[in-house]
């Protein structure tokens, strides 16, 4: 290990040493802003680093962590991501008298967490990581003691999460007794050559990884997190918790299917296990995600609910591109998981603007007539939903293009079709929410009084204090995100070069 | 350049006009109509263009298009921004126009809500469909196939009637499986042309002629036609379109009727035909039949109504069961026929969808069996819906005449069976035609009504649509002259075409 693979380490301690200094700004200084400054400044100081270790690639520390484009790509998610939902949580906490050092402190430590998780190359970091994102989710989805549903979420996602971690240990310990390899990207080489016990660890790891993605069969406990959870840490736990692991999971079993196209594999050593005995495993549990994750969701009332359900198909539709193996479907899965990160935290950011302080906003009836109070914050949530099913304009189109083009690619047209089904299934329910903000709008207009919700999440709407910082970057934050959604669903060419470019360097 | 306007237009026009209708709709009207009359003003010059070209024959012979347009748009992945002019698109693009303005006209009075955002979706609407009626990308193609549907969703959930937001989604659930199967179809096209050739492409001047086994061709052609079945409608697939058009507002049921449907069949003839001429003739005999027997039903059904709108619903089912006969027959006779009664059914139900939704406006019912006797009232309307009625009979004099007899004539040498049927759902339109006449217009009063006619904006509609009619139905020679070419090119590449 040289001076310059320390480079790569630069983040993740910035990240550690800004989760200290907050708390001990909190200590001093009770204040709200002062804990959100301190984070924003410490996301910042840690994606400049990650800039500057992009000109070093490839980095490798010790035997536990290497950094690749993909990783920094997986960097620049997580932190970025952590920077939207550090804003909206300001306003979100600013409203319920909070002064959350304590909360900002669990927010950069998951983001630790997470980015450990990505960079991880062995057990023993990858199990680091994955153990400090859930602990710290753990607090923080109970976040609001008041409401017995918080503390509820909280606990079955610690009982759970709890379960997955033993399930991933002791799946550790079976692989290294039959390999005698911590090596994470050992896995995708695991073979029939490796004795029966391998094939049996490598399923508990998988279980691991399929509770973190909340892919079915192990999604049961999505739903009531999502809605117990405050509105920023729900978006949290469907944009950063998922998508580290979706770049672990690319990066330690993606090399499986390189060049494999889900038919054969022409080598002479025992094929990979994970490509040659699992790919209907993944390609199961990806038609079942979307199936399920779409018809569950047509049931529900609560936008929050809904959400959840949608991750869950939203994971399946990656999955896909996962299975089709290659530097094609490694492009999908980035930009699939950008457009998914971004329309995600947009429709979370709303949901926490228009959130009352007694109250998350999650009923479908909150929405009624939203398009007549305040159009522009509809228009917004409407373009969010509109990505998120894959229509026209927006990047979740282009993403869903790339991911088919990907199955295509690797001639897996059933998924190829289900997608095309589930996008319609999807449809349904996200209309459902559009139209519901548009429909009450003429009686909103007629002079219907006593709202269930605040006009604007706008300065004036706010009648906690003087200051208008927070809601006004709330919406400001939206708006970034609005129109990223747009863009990359007009032009994306642009941003598949840059893609392109982290994906194939240092790989 | 003058083709990317036809897009662009409504989009800034209908996007500028919601923007200033907060101070007055009147913004939204004028600009969305400012918006269709300078794209009509497009169309023309191409035509003129286009008719120079035929007549000095300096149109380049090895190209099929009269204007092309190709910029880069993500050139990783094969994709431009490409469109391409022929015959086909020109009469369609002059249809969408015209029909644009017609539904703004239509609805100047009577939408009061929100009327900024309803110009704005129906200009989206417009800029999708010319949009479809343009791309030779195949990804553009699908992106503006499903740019259609949310401002048509929109149209109807929102400023329908009674049963608008069920309408509303049993239409898109429809067109959405029917149009992401085509996005799969055409990402299947292009890996196939790619493995073939090696490079990624998206343009249709390229993937024509791909070379593919007769399975995986019948595979991606189903995925197309599917689509387009959908929304032609064809006989088993209509189930969304009676609902839709009965429950939109009387400029949705107009684009829905006039334009939407039209993307259908030209999808038909413009994609599934050439890319794949193979399947495309071993369908042939099933398309025929879902022809015929969506022109009976569609019939049976018009005569069973007693709603007026669905009762011009369900003709437009028979209708263009005939550009279905049409387009599968593969004569040169029939799929000039077919294009023609696409042009004349978008204008004459276009026209019976203003009417119906005139009446509709004064007496607040669809119901024919509450009208009666409404001539002596309203005599201007009840002319009109005679000379609309003649319409959809066929009468000799009218462009559906010449259209359905060319696809009869064409129809004639494949299969007599199948003429001798689709002649029956003829007879059927006379009836259900003159019993609508009949039940609103002639007879007794059943109820008091006191209403005012057609007022001198809505005339003035209605009788240019009536001109069109009657004009192309004794002049076609234009219209076919433009489509000429293409309907030649099409039936060149289908196997022993060209009365198979």
């Amino acid at each position: 290990m040289s001076a310059t693979d320390l480079l790569g380490l630069f983040p993740l301690i910035i990240l550690a040493g800004a989760s200290i200094l907050v708390l001990m700004a909190a200590a001093f200084i009770r204040r709200l802003v002062v804990s959100f400054v301190v984070t924003l400044v410490g996301l910042v100081a840690a994606l400049a680093f990650v800039g500057i270790a992009w000109h070093h690639l490839p980095l490798k520390v010790g035997a536990l962590l290497s950094f690749d484009g993909f990783v920094l790509f997986g960097f620049v998610l997580i932190l970025a991501a952590t920077v939207f939902v550090a804003i909206s949580s300001w306003a979100y906490l600013r409203g319920r008298d909070d002064e959350g050092g304590d909360y900002y402190f669990l927010l950069i430590l998951s983001s630790l967490g997470a980015c450990i998780l990505a960079a991880s190359a062995a057990f023993a970091s990858f199990f680091l990581g994955l153990e400090l994102l859930s602990v710290s989710l753990y607090a923080l989805i109970g976040w609001r003691r008041e409401r017995a549903a918080g503390t509820e979420a909280a606990i079955k996602y610690l009982i759970l999460a709890g379960a997955t971690s033993a399930f991933v240990l002791f799946g550790m310990a079976l692989i290294y007794e039959a390999t005698g390899s911590m090596d994470l990207f050992r896995l995708a080489r695991i073979s029939s050559a490796d004795g029966l016990i391998a094939p049996v660890g490598l399923a508990m790891i998988l279980v691991g990884i399929g509770f973190k993605l909340a892919v079915v069969p192990f999604h049961l406990w999505t739903p009531d997190v999502y809605d117990g959870a405050p509105a920023p840490v729900t978006a949290y736990i469907a944009t950063v918790s998922k998508g580290a692991m979706v770049v672990v999971l690319a990066r330690a079993l993606g090399p499986a299917f390189v060049g494999n196209g889900g038919v054969s594999h022409v080598s002479t050593a025992a094929p990979p296990l994970v490509a040659a005995g699992f790919p209907w495993v993944f390609a199961l549990i990806a038609g079942l995600s979307m199936f399920a994750g779409n018809l569950l969701a047509l049931r529900e009332k609560n936008v929050k609910r809904i959400l959840a359900y949608s991750s869950i198909a939203h994971l399946g539709y990656i999955l896909v591109a996962f299975l089709a193996g290659g530097p094609q479907a490694l492009r999908a899965i980035a930009f699939y998981l950008v457009a998914y990160f971004t329309m995600t935290l947009g429709a979370f950011a709303v949901i926490s603007a228009l959130s009352s302080p007694e109250k998350d906003a999650d009923d479908l009836e909150d929405y009624t007539g939203l398009a007549g109070r305040s159009p522009w914050t509809a228009a917004m949530l409407t373009t969010m939903l509109l990505s998120l099913a894959g229509l026209p304009l927006t990047a979740g189109f282009v993403g869903k293009f790339l991911i088919l083009s990907a199955g295509a690619g690797a001639e897996l047209w059933t998924l190829a079709v289900i997608i095309a089904i589930n996008g319609t299934i999807s449809i349904f329910y996200y209309l459902k929410i559009v139209s519901v903000m548009f429909r009450g709008a003429e009686a909103a207009h007629a002079g219907s009084t006593g709202h269930p919700l605040p006009a604007e999440p706008a300065p004036a709407g706010v009648p906690m204090s003087g200051a208008v910082g927070a809601p006004l970057l709330a919406a400001i934050a939206i708006a970034v995100l609005a129109l990223a959604v747009v863009a990359l669903g007009v032009y994306p060419a642009p941003f598949l070069s840059i893609i392109g470019s982290f994906t194939a360097a240092g790989g | 350049m003058m083709l990317a306007l036809l897009v662009a237009v409504p989009l800034v026009f209908g996007l500028a006009g919601w923007a200033l209708s907060r101070r007055s709709t009147d913004w939204s009207r004028w600009l969305t109509l400012a918006a269709n009359a300078v794209n009509l003003v497009i169309v023309a010059v191409l035509w003129a263009g286009a008719e120079g070209a035929f007549t000095m024959g300096t149109q380049p012979p090895s190209s099929p298009w009269l204007a092309q347009v190709r910029w880069p748009w993500i050139p990783g992945l094969g994709i431009s921004f490409s469109l391409g002019l022929d015959g086909l698109s020109l009469a369609l693009l002059a249809l969408t126009a015209f029909l644009g303005i017609a539904s703004v006209l239509a609805s100047w009075k009577s939408i009061k809500e929100k009327a900024g955002f309803f110009h704005f979706n129906l200009a989206l609407v417009l800029a999708g469909v010319n949009g479809v009626f343009l791309a030779t990308d195949l990804f553009l193609f699908a992106f503006f196939w499903e740019l259609m549907l949310i401002p048509m969703y929109f149209l109807i959930d929102l400023w329908g009637h009674e049963n608008r937001h069920r309408a509303a989604v049993k239409f898109f659930l429809f067109t959405q499986v029917g149009g992401l199967l085509m996005l799969v179809s055409i990402i299947g096209l292009a890996v196939v042309h790619s493995m073939a050739s090696g490079s990624l492409t998206f343009e249709y001047n390229e993937l024509i002629g791909t070379a593919m086994s007769p399975v995986v061709g019948m595979m991606l052609m189903l995925g197309f036609f599917v689509a387009f079945a959908v929304k032609l409608p064809a006989f088993p697939l209509h189930t969304w379109l009676p609902d839709a058009h009965t429950e939109a507002p009387t400029a949705g049921s107009v684009i829905l009727a006039g334009l939407l449907l039209k993307t259908g069949g030209y999808g038909l003839i413009r994609f599934a035909l050439p890319l794949f001429p193979a399947a495309s003739h071993s369908i042939a005999p099933v398309a025929i039949a879902m022809a015929v027997a969506g022109i009976i039903y569609g019939g049976l059904m018009a005569f069973s109504q007693s709603d007026m709108k669905r009762l011009v619903a369900y003709s437009s089912v028979s209708h263009l069961g005939f550009v279905l006969l049409g387009i599968y027959v593969f004569t040169s006779q029939a799929l000039s026929g077919a294009v023609l009664q696409m042009v004349s059914h978008g204008i004459s139900t276009g026209a019976l969808f203003i009417l119906v939704g005139a009446l509709q406006d004064r007496i607040h019912t669809r119901d024919m069996n509450r009208m009666g006797g409404l001539w002596k009232q309203v005599p201007r309307m009840g002319a009109a819906g005679l000379v609309l009625a003649m319409a959809l009979v066929g009468l000799p004099g009218l462009v559906n005449f010449v259209a359905e007899f060319l696809v009869l004539v064409g129809t004639w040498k494949v299969s007599m069976a199948a003429t001798v049927l689709a002649g029956v759902g003829l007879v059927i339109a006379t009836v259900y035609a003159l019993r609508m006449i009949q039940m609103a217009f002639h007879g007794g009063p059943r109820e008091k009504w006191d209403i005012p006619d057609l007022s001198v904006m809505e005339t003035c509609v209605l009788f240019v649509m009536i001109g069109l009619l009657v004009g192309l139905g004794l002049f076609p020679q234009p219209l076919l002259q433009i489509v000429d070419k293409v309907v030649a090119g099409v039936l060149a590449v289908i196997p022993s075409g060209g009365g198979a």
